[in-house]
């Protein structure tokens, strides 16, 4: 029996323990300083706008750790100390290791902006980010004015929590349109639209220059670097992405680079030591992805994969087609396959693109403009079966073959309106093809790739 | 906007202040020639009683009706009393003969229904003479102010999309103190409705010519709560179809549970008394419909010619064909969450409260004893009722069969089924009933379980955990826990209100009839990862 220790009780760390646990009798412990109990990092905001209280963030209840006997140790790892199988806490404790799993995630980014760390500032990752923002804007007359810093996932997510305590929200985006550095410009273009809709400042082209200080050290203004105007806030959150949460590893001899090294098998340089999740970067990118990739499913995929290792049976990281799925205030966005947008794409890759009248749905396929290959669909306000594109992704389908079947796909919830027909027409029109609709297939849709 | 929501509420709060007033208001006493009828009505042997009455309630007195209800039943009780004696005394005397004649002057009967019925009659004031005023500045006044506070949400919710803004920061909503109180106000309400009707017979009379126009009686306390139940849930649905209004699924089924219970639970039922035929609901069925086979209720549709034999026929047929066939081609949901008045109910009333229920495995045990427990209840119930009707014996293996069906009638149909049911929802969810008690969710489960087309599918490896299905679960189940293993959900309490896959972020859930085959799918590792590793894991397993 080894004794597996895991820091980080993210969504990474607890699939390897179950998955370890399932597969061996080692005793196993998870240490972590943020929570004693595992809770989905993604539905922290739901806590703050009411939809749910902070323990219906945790996916298991409290004597399920007990009985799986899954030790869950509180402490702040300060270092580590590979070569006397250690770890070192804050407070001089010392915890003894077989093989250790670094799963420690991200931090957000602070990008030595004058005033970011005054009171008031602050990213929203951890649970502690949301005890500091229920401090400062627990309602609107507490916090009149917040500006956001940072036109990502999380800075959506947090202009949309203040809004929900009807807390004006200035929202500071570098780019020329929202996540256009992933997004195409027409589902860009519409988030947006939605973003201005909810009564968010949205500023386009504008980067921050400082965050200026009241007589006791709170968070006054923010200045805008572009054009000297200055902001007069409560709150400022800085979600201009993450980067892993490695700073205490820096003595430990551990192989680092932006974030820990791992090879395909998630071994770090030293043997015994493994790193998985958002803090893992790979030597060399698999596929198309990005080396490190914080992402909650690429964790979750690296907690199934190493435990399988650590219980003996070997095996290499090799993730699937890419999926994922966010939501941009009351816009759904799921993506299957690889749709990059107009400032990434390939000199191969090619739109068709569609787009609701009225209503805010639009869908971007991209394909192969050589050899009509499939390549990747994102959806806007339409779900879609991740069994199905995932199989047409292994199966190198054409565009046609996935227009004519895509009622098998949809996912939306039944009695609603479907749109097959005004999408394939579309594409009809424009490529000069006569591709005809098929029914929905339960056969189709439950036969294996 | 705010400003029209603000005095809905206040005109919403004056008109149920008046309703709960109303109670008090009014004097009651008897005029000599209506006791009569009465008495002759009633055919009471006993020769006190008419006396008794007389002391009691024909009165110039101005009884309010506390003070009308605790004569009455003094008069029923002193009466009994009266008769017991002499039973005793020629008990004594060994005077079996004259002991035996003593027991037909015994009213039977609860003194509480009784006491209603006289109250009717002997009713004044506000509620039984300017009843139309009454009405409107009770329900007129609620339905307006209710409206007033509910329709600006249209505006005020913002664009269509999921609404659970500070629903855990709403005293209403998060068990505080507005919770408790409507929580208090429900029981009470339930307390005096199954068992002291005397004491709202104000109400009832708000009611009367409403009940005229459709049977041609005058409203029982029965007709008050089909009214307002069917008044309730219209207004609640108002709210529904604004809240919900981006999901096509929710606007359906909440059309079909208020057309459901308008139609058949109150229009059709009383229309038929208008014809005198027996008051039935079409889509209430046993076991739900506990009484159905009571003895009381087979003589009277075998009374009623070929159209109480159509009842019965139908009834059955119901229960053991349509029903399951039904479940097996669409899962429960077709009844609990789009016919079923007490889920029409849970649906539009209880929809604000749908997060309070609880989520965890200790509840799920319970919940599985407690359904199951009734189920069995209500089965062995039936069993001793129909051997009852065919043999005559009233009584099976020493315990008498109206015993038991009191028992029940009591426990499961008045406590459960009402009190706790429904006074429940601020506290523990708005499915109680359905989810603890119902015997017929416990059948339809079982068929949902086991031989059934419908399931949540899991949409592959799209799960976050964030919880929100579960949270919005009223049935309680922990739908995360299959969904971030990428296995779909089949569970016999799914009544399939949608709402999982309403409040998803990621649209990882959906309600659907497929085939059976792979309908139960449990996984280790999702999709997304390594399809070898998949196949790998999940063959093993």
């Amino acid at each position: 029996m080894e004794h597996i220790v895991i820091i980080g009780n993210g969504i990474s760390g607890v699939t390897a323990a179950r998955h370890i646990r399932k597969n061996s009798n080692n005793k196993i412990t998870i240490v972590s300083a943020e929570s004693k109990y595992f809770f989905s990092r993604t539905a922290l905001m739901y806590v703050y706008m009411g939809h749910m209280k902070f323990e219906h963030t945790q996916p298991y209840e409290n004597w399920f750790w007990e009985k799986n006997n899954i030790l869950l140790k509180q402490g702040f790892v300060s270092n580590i100390l590979p070569h006397k199988k250690q770890l070192e806490f804050r407070n001089g404790e010392i915890l003894s290791f077989d093989k250790l799993i670094i799963a420690t995630g991200s931090k957000p980014n602070k990008f030595g902006w004058p005033g970011q760390d005054l009171d008031g500032v602050m990213g929203m990752y951890h649970k502690q980010d949301l005890e500091k923002l229920e401090k400062y804007a627990p309602d609107n007359k507490a916090c009149n004015s917040a500006v956001i810093v940072g036109g990502g996932l999380i800075g959506i997510e947090l202009a949309e929590m203040l809004r929900s305590r009807k807390i004006p929200v200035t929202f500071l985006v570098r780019e020329n349109s929202f996540w256009n550095g992933v997004l195409p410009a027409q589902e860009s273009e519409m988030i947006n639209n939605h973003i201005k809709e909810h009564h968010i400042d949205l500023r386009l082209n504008t980067n921050l220059k400082e965050i200026k200080s009241d007589e006791n050290g709170r968070v006054k203004s923010v200045i805008i670097e572009e054009t000297g105007e200055e902001i007069f806030c409560n709150v400022v959150g800085l979600t201009a992405g993450v980067t892993p949460n490695i700073d205490f590893l820096k003595e430990s001899g551990i192989e680092l680079g932006r974030g820990v090294k791992v090879n395909r098998f998630l071994e770090t340089n030293i043997k015994d030591i493994y790193a998985i999740g958002d803090c893992a970067e790979q030597h060399k990118a698999i596929g198309q992805r990005r080396n490190i990739e914080a992402v909650w499913y690429t964790g979750r995929m690296m907690g199934e994969t190493l435990a399988q290792t650590i219980c003996g049976n070997k095996t290499e990281y090799k993730p699937g087609h890419w999926f994922n799925s966010a939501k941009f205030l009351d816009i759904e966005y799921q993506t299957y396959g690889w749709v990059f947008s107009e400032i990434g794409k390939k000199e191969n890759e090619t739109y068709f693109q569609w787009q609701h009248p009225k209503e805010q749905k639009c869908i971007t396929i991209s394909f192969d403009k050589n050899t009509n290959q499939f390549l990747g669909i994102n959806t806007f306000g339409i779900r879609m079966r991740h069994d199905i594109f995932n199989k047409w992704l292994t199966e190198n389908q054409t565009i046609e073959h996935v227009l004519e079947h895509l009622a098998d796909a949809n996912f939306d919830p039944e009695f609603y309106k479907l749109y097959e027909s005004e999408i394939v027409e579309k594409f009809n029109k424009e490529n000069n093809t006569s591709i005809q609709t098929k029914k929905k297939s339960w056969k189709r849709i439950f036969s294996k790739a | 906007m705010k400003v029209i929501k603000q005095s809905g509420l206040i005109i919403f709060l004056l008109g149920l202040t008046i309703f709960v007033g109303t109670i008090f208001t009014g004097s009651f006493n008897l005029n000599q020639s209506d006791l009569d009828t009465f008495i002759k009505e009633k055919n009471y042997k006993s020769t006190v009683i008419k006396s008794n009455l007389e002391k009691a309630i024909v009165t110039s007195e101005d009884l309010n009706i506390f003070q009308f209800s605790k004569r009455v039943i003094k008069a029923y009780e002193s009466s009994n009393l009266y008769y017991d004696n002499l039973i005793q005394k020629y008990n004594k005397e060994k005077k079996w003969k004259e002991k035996g004649k003593q027991y037909q002057y015994k009213i039977g009967g609860k003194p509480h229904s009784l006491s209603f019925i006289l109250a009717k009659k002997a009713g004044k004031g506000w509620a039984a003479e300017n009843t139309t005023l009454m009405w409107f500045l009770t329900f007129g006044l609620g339905i307006i102010g209710a409206l007033l506070f509910i329709v600006p949400d249209v505006v005020l919710l913002g664009k269509p999309g999921i609404k659970n803004d500070g629903i855990f920061l709403d005293a209403a909503t998060n068990r505080g103190w507005i919770g408790w109180f409507a929580f208090v106000f429900l029981v009470t309400f339930y307390i005096l409705l199954y068992f002291y009707p005397d004491l709202i017979v104000n109400w009832v009379f708000l009611v009367d010519p409403i009940s005229a126009s459709i049977s041609g009686n005058p409203a029982s306390q029965w007709f008050l709560y089909g009214f307002l139940y069917c008044t309730v849930m219209t207004v609640m649905a108002v709210r529904m179809y604004i809240k919900y209004r981006d999901n096509k699924y929710q606007i359906l089924r909440t059309t079909s549970v208020l057309f459901f219970q308008i139609v058949f639970a109150f229009l059709i039922p009383e229309i038929l008394v208008r014809f005198e035929k027996p008051w039935y609901d079409f889509k209430n069925a046993f076991p739900l419909d506990y009484d159905f086979f009571f003895r009381w209720n087979l003589d009277e549709l075998l009374s009623s010619g070929g159209f109480g034999l159509f009842i019965l026929v139908w009834g059955v047929v119901l229960t053991v064909v349509v029903v399951p066939v039904m479940v097996y081609f669409f899962g429960k949901r077709w009844y609990c969450s789009w016919v079923c008045g007490c889920g029409g109910l849970a649906e539009t009333l209880g929809d604000p409260y749908r997060q309070l229920s609880s989520k965890t495995l200790l509840s799920w045990k319970f919940e599985r004893i407690i359904i199951h427990s009734v189920l069995i209840f209500v089965l062995v119930m039936t069993g001793f009722a129909l051997y009852t009707f065919f043999s005559g014996a009233n009584q099976v293996i020493g315990i008498k069969t109206q015993t038991i069906q009191d028992i029940y009638g009591f426990l499961i149909g008045s406590i459960f089924a009402g009190v706790i049911g429904t006074g429940f929802y601020p506290i523990f969810g708005n499915r109680v009933w359905c989810r603890f008690g119902c015997p017929l969710a416990a059948y339809l489960g079982f068929i949902q379980r086991f031989k059934s087309k419908f399931r949540i599918t899991t949409n592959g490896g799209q799960c976050i955990s964030c919880g929100n299905c579960s949270t919005y679960c009223e049935q309680g189940i922990d739908v995360r826990a299959y969904a971030q293993k990428g296995e779909n959900i089949v569970r016999s309490s799914c009544v399939g209100c949608g709402v999982c896959s309403a409040v998803c972020p990621r649209g990882v859930l959906k309600l659907e009839n497929g085939p059976e085959d792979g309908r139960i799918n449990p996984t280790e590792i999702l999709l997304g990862n390594d399809v070898d590793l998949m196949n790998f894991v999940n063959q093993k397993q």
